[in-house]
């Protein structure tokens, strides 16, 4: 007989009874990536006709950005070729009330919600670092620091809830920046808030050269939402339905008050990080090349053939979205050769709500340094022939 | 407005005689501003970490839970970025966040946010999208913390573009200066002197007095020997430091700074030429410390007037020291006056000197 078992021994009072704060399990996301593609389920064929007419045009814009980049006309372009269809589809996901939170390799979000492709691409232009009214578009400025932009997104989200509004802020990240602390943060927060927001990741494998296994543990980036208490989905990135009925869900429990969801996207960079990487120093043709075959335009073409719907009313669809997306990419083209206006004098215009005295006596500096130019420039009558010449 | 003007309307209040005006701490005038900000505008959120139920560990945001509800001064996750990043997200969309920084050092894990985002949105977006953000900060040391609870952080925030940074010393700056910098539409660190949160000036919470907008500096003290410029917990030290100054026969004037973004060049020029020297005095580390800039601004406008280089009384350049040694590292008035001493009075009668 053991001391405890004695009766009359001393019995510890048992701790306050304890129990997990939420049930894990319909939390976690399915096994596979969800997909619609090649499985016979039920979709709208407008939805089907729109999407690929987006993918298509994406494309286009994505090869012209590139090739913009090649001229001068852009300083730099991640581009997110064989992306696009998480890029569309969290574009279309969305009404025109809710908000939209970009990284810099979301450029093409903003384009297919309807933004200008000239102003989205002003940062990367470098005119200035917005070229876009956020209030105006409900898209925040492109996000350079990686997952900085997801607290501003729940911040919103929480805002709008707080005021009644019918608003949801959908959130975009890459693979590399959930490992930011500020991606841990904005979940957090979304979960305890319960704030109307929804992360896509988009695993396109690679954080500039980092591959995943170098970035994280975990069983899939989905995962990582358990932790927070919010579900997390995976989806096949490159199914453009599935991606947009897996956030047209999360967007609408998080429009009924159901908080945030975070889903991954299995994708893939098919481009370098941007025109001033290179690839082949940490990753093999082979890998591109099997990816390239799981195209998301190609997937998509291959189930509109198969349900009928390429054709219609005699007008071939490949030829219909081809000849929008160069359209589109010619208007383009042209507008980014042409010379943005630049004023000097603007540098100082918005740093405050009124220039600040520090700053009012730096305009005067460069006020004076410009005329100072002009006047110089004036001097030598023979300068612009010159420089006209040796253009 | 002149510096005269200034100096009269900042002059050290009178008696109370009105019994209204009670000794007040200043962590209370803080509060009541929170209070009656944000019963004036819907748009004021506070959020931070334990700013509810707790009222803030230095009891800042006391009762504002308890009137406004939760979600109008709301207890956030332990997570500065967060806080911070959220608040920006607030803002987007209208709302006018006050957030609070539990210490100083705590708020470093929120730098990301406040240098890439918060200074910046501004201007990024052409003005489409302010930041009506208030950043509380308590600062600096005094208070017998241990690490990472007495940092003097300014020289960090004041070099970063977008931001402005203000610092209250005294119970009617304490309210007024919180309700402008709520009100503004530019975001603002605040720094609370830690060590002035129980400081008592006679104050009527029913009528608050009125002060210099953001941007103006106040001449706390007159005098005619020499310039003491300074801010937040230093100012009580050199206002000391000039009581005792008067038995060197040195009447020194003391410049409270109140806002060092944006700098007051012409406040604190104007004293600087009438006293033709100066002493800049704060906790922060005088290497890359907000000294410097002063100083050069000063010598830059002031060269023909000054009888002596600008010379700068700081908290050493050693990482914050232990409770228990940071007397030795906080100038205190002795070393005030060991500055003002070596201000090279042996030069002083001067032809033109602009005394």
């Amino acid at each position: 007989m053991t001391v405890l078992a004695q009766s009359g021994a001393y019995r510890p009072a048992p701790p306050p009874a304890w129990r997990p704060r939420t049930d894990a399990a319909p939390l976690l996301p399915d096994e596979e990536p969800y997909r619609l593609l090649g499985t016979g389920a039920e979709l709208d064929p407008e939805l089907l006709t729109t999407l690929y007419s987006q993918l298509v045009l994406g494309r286009r814009y994505n090869q012209q950005a590139t090739a913009l980049t090649k001229q001068g006309r852009l300083a730099v372009y991640p581009s997110s070729t064989g992306q696009e269809a998480c890029e569309v589809a969290a574009a279309l996901a969305l009404t025109e009330r809710d908000w939209l939170f970009p990284s810099y390799r979301d450029t093409l979000a903003a384009v297919a919600r309807g933004m200008d492709p000239v102003e989205a691409l002003t940062l990367l232009r470098g005119d200035w670092h917005c070229g876009y009214d956020p209030r105006a578009t409900r898209v925040a400025p492109l996000s350079t620091p990686l997952a900085t932009q997801l607290p501003h997104a729940v911040g919103l989200a929480h805002a709008a809830r707080l005021r009644g509004d019918d608003v949801v802020a959908l959130a975009l990240v890459g693979d590399g920046g959930t490992s930011e602390g500020d991606f841990h943060e904005a979940l957090n927060f979304a979960a305890v808030w319960r704030a109307p927001a929804v992360f896509l990741v988009q695993n396109n494998g690679f954080a500039i050269s980092v591959p995943l296994a170098k970035q994280t543990a975990a069983p899939t980036l989905a995962h990582k939402a358990v932790g927070y208490g919010m579900p997390g989905r995976l989806v096949d990135g490159n199914d453009a339905p599935a991606v947009h009925a897996v956030l047209t869900e999360a967007v609408e429990r998080a429009r009924s008050g159901g908080g945030p969801t975070l889903v991954e996207a299995v994708t893939y960079r098919v481009d370098a990080h941007t025109n001033a990487d290179d690839a082949t120093r940490y990753r093999q043709d082979a890998e591109v090349a099997a990816w390239r075959e799981h195209d998301p335009i190609t997937l998509l073409e291959t189930e509109l053939a198969t349900r009928g719907l390429l054709e219609r009313d005699g007008t071939d669809l490949r030829a219909t979205a081809r000849d929008a997306a160069e359209r589109m990419a010619a208007d383009l083209r042209e507008r980014m050769h042409r010379e943005p206006a630049l004023d000097p004098m603007a540098l100082f215009d918005h740093v405050y709500a009124e220039r600040t005295g520090q700053l009012r006596e730096q305009a005067e500096q460069l006020r004076a340094e410009l005329a100072a130019q002009e006047d110089a420039d004036d001097a030598r009558p023979d300068a612009d022939d010159a420089e006209g010449d040796a253009r | 407005m002149s510096t005269a003007a200034t100096s009269h309307a900042a002059a050290p209040a009178p008696p109370a005689r009105d019994p209204a005006r009670k000794p007040t701490p200043l962590a209370q005038a803080l509060n009541r501003a929170l209070r009656d900000a944000m019963a004036e505008d819907p748009s004021v959120h506070v959020l931070g970490e334990d700013v509810g139920a707790l009222g803030g560990v230095f009891r800042v945001t006391d009762g504002l839970t308890a009137e406004f509800g939760e979600d109008r001064c709301t207890d956030t996750p332990l997570a500065e970025a967060g806080i911070l990043g959220a608040a920006v997200g607030m803002a987007m969309y209208g709302l006018r966040p006050v957030v609070e920084m539990q210490f100083d050092a705590f708020a470093y894990p929120a730098f990301e946010q406040l240098v890439s985002h918060v200074a910046r949105m501004r201007n990024r977006t052409r003005g489409a999208l302010p930041m009506p953000l208030t950043i509380r900060v308590p600062y600096g040391g005094g208070i017998g913390g241990v690490e990472h609870h007495s940092d003097s952080s300014e020289a960090y925030y004041i070099a970063t573009p977008g931001l402005h940074v203000l610092t209250p010393a005294t119970v009617a700056d304490a309210y007024g200066l919180l309700r402008q910098a709520i009100a503004s539409d530019d975001p603002v660190v605040f720094l609370e002197p830690k060590r002035l949160y129980w400081a008592k000036d006679a104050w009527d919470p029913g009528a608050p007095a009125a002060v210099e907008p953001i941007g103006r500096a106040a001449v706390r003290r007159a005098g005619t020997s020499a310039t003491l410029i300074t801010y937040g917990p230093s100012v009580p030290v050199c206002l000391e430091a000039a009581e005792a100054a008067r038995a060197e026969g040195w009447d020194l004037e003391v410049v409270d700074l109140r806002s060092l973004v944006p700098f007051d060049d012409e406040t604190v020029t104007a004293s600087v030429r009438r006293t033709g020297r100066a002493v800049v005095v704060h906790e922060s580390g005088g290497f890359g410390g907000p000294g410097g800039e002063i100083a050069a601004r000063v010598t830059e406008r002031c060269f023909h007037h000054l009888e002596a280089p600008v010379l700068r009384v700081a908290g050493f350049d050693v990482p914050y020291p232990p409770p228990m040694l940071e007397r030795h590292h906080l100038p205190g008035v002795d070393r005030v006056l060991d500055a003002v001493d070596r201000l090279q009075w042996e030069s002083r009668w001067t032809e033109g000197g602009g005394r």
